[in-house]
């Protein structure tokens, strides 16, 4: 192949490493009105009265919204399909404030300055409630969070609303308390992961203004624009038709730009107001106003023989979701339903949730979405039970895992087509030097190194949800256009559509123009989120560009005059064995006259979601004096199929570790006892620095997944999961200390090393 | 209050707000690769040159670059372009948000250290934050870039892996 499976520089490299103004910011009218949100300073209160009469007056405002001026509809930011299984839960302003950063007012003024005047002018009465601050405690707590009557659900989702339960259920194959009976060994462990922030370097941005004909345009920073056309459409109650999202350079999203955050503002701002308007949010408002990872309590029950063969595994998830429900639902069935599996050789399995609602800044989507989690839970409580029976915890993995042809009933009964996780097991035991240096060795009376390892899935997409649609057009000159509705965030999917496109097409790569996303131009597509785009989008440009080829073939017979069958294409021209025309003048010839365009549409849904695999290697550095773990190597061996570009694959994959590091050993939102957020900026939320870290070694074991496209499955999110229970259990490996929550901190080694 | 100063070598007079920062005075005389991420100077997407060394434009008051050069990414593009082959090459450059800050602290290292070990290339470029990567692609990119300007690896072809 000449396109695939090359290490091909993204098309927009260049411009993004000479700083070219290709971002939301940089592309926004100079005359823009400055959207800003007065935020709640209270977890739970009911706003009793709201004056902003004194503010209008100030020079330059030009506008002040509060919770009576906005549509009295209820809506979810989610970016998910129809029906969304994120509850209704929001108004763009409430009367009632429900986390601390919670928008009370909307401002808007010709500068900076001038709004943030008027933001300290507006005269705000509170009826300050008691706020759910534990998730412990939330089911059935005194504070009802969502006390309004217009909330909905679009279906079931076990929603018990006047008992701050967002979302409930339970699955179970085989009789679970059967097959504990029957176990020789028992595992029955609870771990808890904490709220994260996304932290992706460009924080949340739109500007919007009304076209030549007042239809309302919001160029926005995210990874979802046709959800955003459709949330914005109800949650301003005016017709989707009425609204056009486009989709620039983003700086980075990770789940995070799959809901809504800065969106409505600046696009209620416009509509009242007629005028331009821009809201870029600060880093603080970033981390405050925002969205989070899932913290979760998951309980895990294995029970297993003495030989080590798991007969049953149960896990009991606690999700917290903060304040509103974006991808409550949704995100914990992930915890049990992408962890399991693994282990398909337990003959009964059960999985138990509970989704609450807190007074804290709502969780949302973040790359792995709950699988994260669940992923520290099971692989921890793993390594606990090799340890109960004396085995290698490698050796308990491979016994008990899942391969390629088997069905996997915590897996919606789906078979696994294609999967090298046992070699990806083997390969990484080798890199890393498991054999030699497992568990631990002891570097000084002080230091200590040990080695731990964890193991992952994910999926690719959402089976019989999401959906891609891509057309590619013929252009006068023998060229293509390729649009698109997948969102590149960075991760440099425009350029491995184009590469999958220019393999089918077999042209040159420059030949392939891809549009960025404007829901005026751009084929429907659910957007980049749950793993999906080289999967599903992938699959849709092999498609389209298949059925082009016959149209142009078909072109060509009539010019020729003669059958479709006999002519070949071999991308620069169409031809017999004694007669041919070029793709540029066919092209050419169709542009005049009586000509057609030539395009072709295709769309792609999955009943499946074929699973990449990760197996994860950290070995690291204890200081037995301070607690400080640091992570010497790293290696991480991925079957995503077949890598369409295994250099960014590569960084994928090394960026998805990393990530996972930061979570393992510091990144966590705390709050103070009022509910205030305790680290909103990155002096307070420390993302991993290059010094951080240490080797991280990538390899791919591929394997071949016949629904995906050349092969290839995802990558995206399945980077992230190992890294938090590898180093868990390697720091068990160094110390002999289990701890079952994130992150884990000096403090939390040394004082487990006392207790001791 | 009025400034006077050069930026990529053109001359500038402007009367600013005596609080205005230097991100955002380059921001309206539309430098737009200075880029924000953060608002406690920990970032380093904002690092442009003042008077030729790295500075972080988001906590320099702009008044600081009275009668003094600026630089940004946009003044020195050949060389950027050169350093960013390398990293494209690595697929490093991901979303690309914090690449500025990044590539101006590069060749401002380039300028100051000789033959950097890994460590020293690491402490440099500390302050230089990036969410996407990892940094090891970075890493990978920084190195074969400074390789192939030693005499050594002169015309040493950017290895696409």
């Amino acid at each position: 192949m000449k396109y695939v499976n090359k290490g091909i520089p993204k098309q927009d490299a260049m411009a993004l490493v000479t700083g070219k103004p290709v971002y939301t910011d940089d592309l926004a009218p100079e005359n823009c009105l400055i959207v800003k949100v007065l935020r709640s300073p209270h977890a739970f209160a009911k706003i009793t009265d709201i004056q902003p009469s004194e503010a209008l007056e100030l020079p330059g405002v030009a506008c002040i919204l509060t919770h009576k001026d906005v549509p009295d509809k209820r809506f979810t930011m989610a970016g998910q399909s129809y029906p969304e299984p994120s509850p209704y839960d929001r108004r763009i302003l409430d009367q009632w404030v429900r986390y601390v950063g919670d928008p009370v007012a909307i401002v808007a003024a010709g500068t900076e300055k001038q709004a943030d005047q008027a933001m300290k002018t507006i005269k705000v009465d509170y009826e300050i409630l008691e706020p759910v601050l534990d998730p412990d405690t939330a089911e059935g707590h005194p504070s009802v969070i969502h006390p309004e009557d217009n909330y909905h659900v679009n279906f079931d989702i076990g929603n018990k609303i006047k008992k701050n339960v967002c979302s409930s259920g339970k699955f179970s194959h085989g009789d679970v308390d059967a097959a504990f009976n029957e176990a020789e060994v028992m595992v029955d462990e609870v771990y808890r992961t904490c709220a994260n922030s996304q932290a992706m370097m460009e924080t949340f941005r739109t500007f919007s203004y009304l076209d030549h004909t007042g239809r309302l345009t919001l160029v926005a920073s995210t990874q979802v624009p046709f959800h955003v056309r459709a949330i914005a459409a109800r949650a301003l109650d005016i017709p989707r038709q009425k609204i056009r999202v486009i989709k620039p350079r983003i700086g980075g999203g990770f789940g995070a730009k799959q809901t809504l955050v800065a969106e409505l503002f600046p696009a209620i701002v416009t509509l009242k107001t007629g005028k331009p308007a821009k809201m870029i949010f600060t880093r603080r408002e970033c981390f405050i106003g925002s969205t989070s990872r899932h913290a979760m309590k998951i309980r895990v029950r294995l029970g297993a023989d003495k030989e080590g063969n798991i007969l049953g595994i149960h896990m009991d998830t606690t999700s917290n979701t903060g304040a509103y429900g974006e991808h409550g639902p949704t995100t914990v069935g992930l915890s049990g339903h992408k962890t399991m599996p693994l282990y398909n050789k337990a003959r009964a399995i059960k999985f138990t949730y509970n989704v609450v609602y807190t007074n804290t800044m709502s969780a949302g989507a973040f790359r792995g979405y709950g699988a994260t989690q669940g992923t520290f839970a099971m692989e921890s409580a793993m390594d606990e039970l090799a340890r109960k029976l004396s085995m290698d915890p490698l050796e308990l993995r491979l016994k008990n895992l899942v391969k390629e042809g088997e069905i996997m009933p915590g897996y919606y009964g789906e078979k696994l087509n294609a999967c090298t996780l046992d070699q990806c097991i083997a390969h990484g035991k080798e890199l890393i030097g498991w054999d030699e240096k497992y568990p631990c060795q002891k570097i000084s009376e002080t230091r200590v190194r040990a080695l731990g390892a964890a193991i992952t899935m994910q999926g690719s997409g959402i089976p019989n949800i999401d959906t891609a649609s891509v057309e590619i057009r013929l252009q006068d000159d023998g060229f293509y256009t390729l649009m698109i509705g997948a969102a590149d965030m960075g991760t440099g999917c425009d350029t491995i559509l184009s590469q999958m496109a220019a393999e089918v097409l077999t042209c040159d790569l420059s030949r392939i123009i891809v549009s960025q996303v404007d829901t005026d131009h751009s084929p429907y597509d659910t957007g980049s989120y749950a793993s999906a785009t080289t999967f599903l989008t992938g699959m849709s440009v092999v498609k389209a560009c298949r059925d082009l080829i016959g149209k142009m073939t078909k072109a060509a017979a009539q010019k020729l005059s003669m059958d479709p069958g006999d002519l070949k294409f071999d991308g620069q021209a169409i031809f017999a064995d004694s007669r041919a025309i070029t793709l540029k003048d066919l092209a050419r010839q169709l542009a005049v006259g009586q000509g057609s365009c030539l395009s072709a549409t295709a769309t792609t849904s999955q009943p499946v979601s074929p699973p990449p695999f990760m197996a994860g290697f950290a070995e690291i550095e204890l200081d037995l004096e301070t607690g400080k773990v640091f992570v010497l190597d790293y290696v991480g061996v991925v079957d995503c199929g077949t890598p369409i570009n295994p250099n960014l694959a590569r960084i994928q994959t090394e960026g998805g570790i990393v990530q996972g590091i930061g979570m393992a050993l510091f990144e966590k939102i705390t709050y103070n006892s009022t509910g205030k957020m305790m680290n909103s900026s990155f002096m307070q939320y420390k993302i991993p620095s290059r010094l951080d870290i240490g080797d991280i070694r990538v390899a791919f074991k591929s394997s071949y997944e016949p629904t995906g496209p050349f092969g290839a499955k995802s990558i995206g999110e399945v980077v992230i999961n190992t890294p938090a229970p590898a180093i868990a259990n390697a720091i068990e490996n160094a110390c002999s200390l289990r701890l079952r929550t994130l992150p884990i901190t000096p403090e939390d080694i040394l004082t487990g090393i006392h207790e001791k | 209050m009025q400034l006077k100063c050069t930026i990529n070598g053109t001359h500038y007079e402007e009367n600013i707000a005596p609080d205005t920062m230097l991100l955002d005075f380059l921001r309206t005389k539309g430098f737009f690769s200075v880029k924000q991420g953060c608002d406690t100077a920990n970032c380093g997407l904002c690092t442009v040159w003042l008077d030729g060394r790295p500075v972080l434009s988001c906590s320099v008051l702009a008044a600081r670059s009275q009668g003094a050069a600026l630089t940004t990414i946009e003044g020195v593009e050949k060389k950027a372009a050169a350093f960013g082959e390398f990293m494209a090459a690595q697929g490093a450059d991901q979303c690309g948000f914090c690449s500025p800050g990044l590539v101006m602290n590069i060749l401002a290292m380039e300028k100051e250290l000789k033959n950097p070990t890994p460590d020293q290339i690491r402490h440099y470029l500390a302050g230089n934050l990036c969410r996407c990567s990892g940094y090891a692609g970075q890493m990978r990119a920084i190195e074969a870039y400074l390789k192939s300007k030693t005499p050594a690896g002169k015309g040493g072809k950017n290895e696409i892996r």
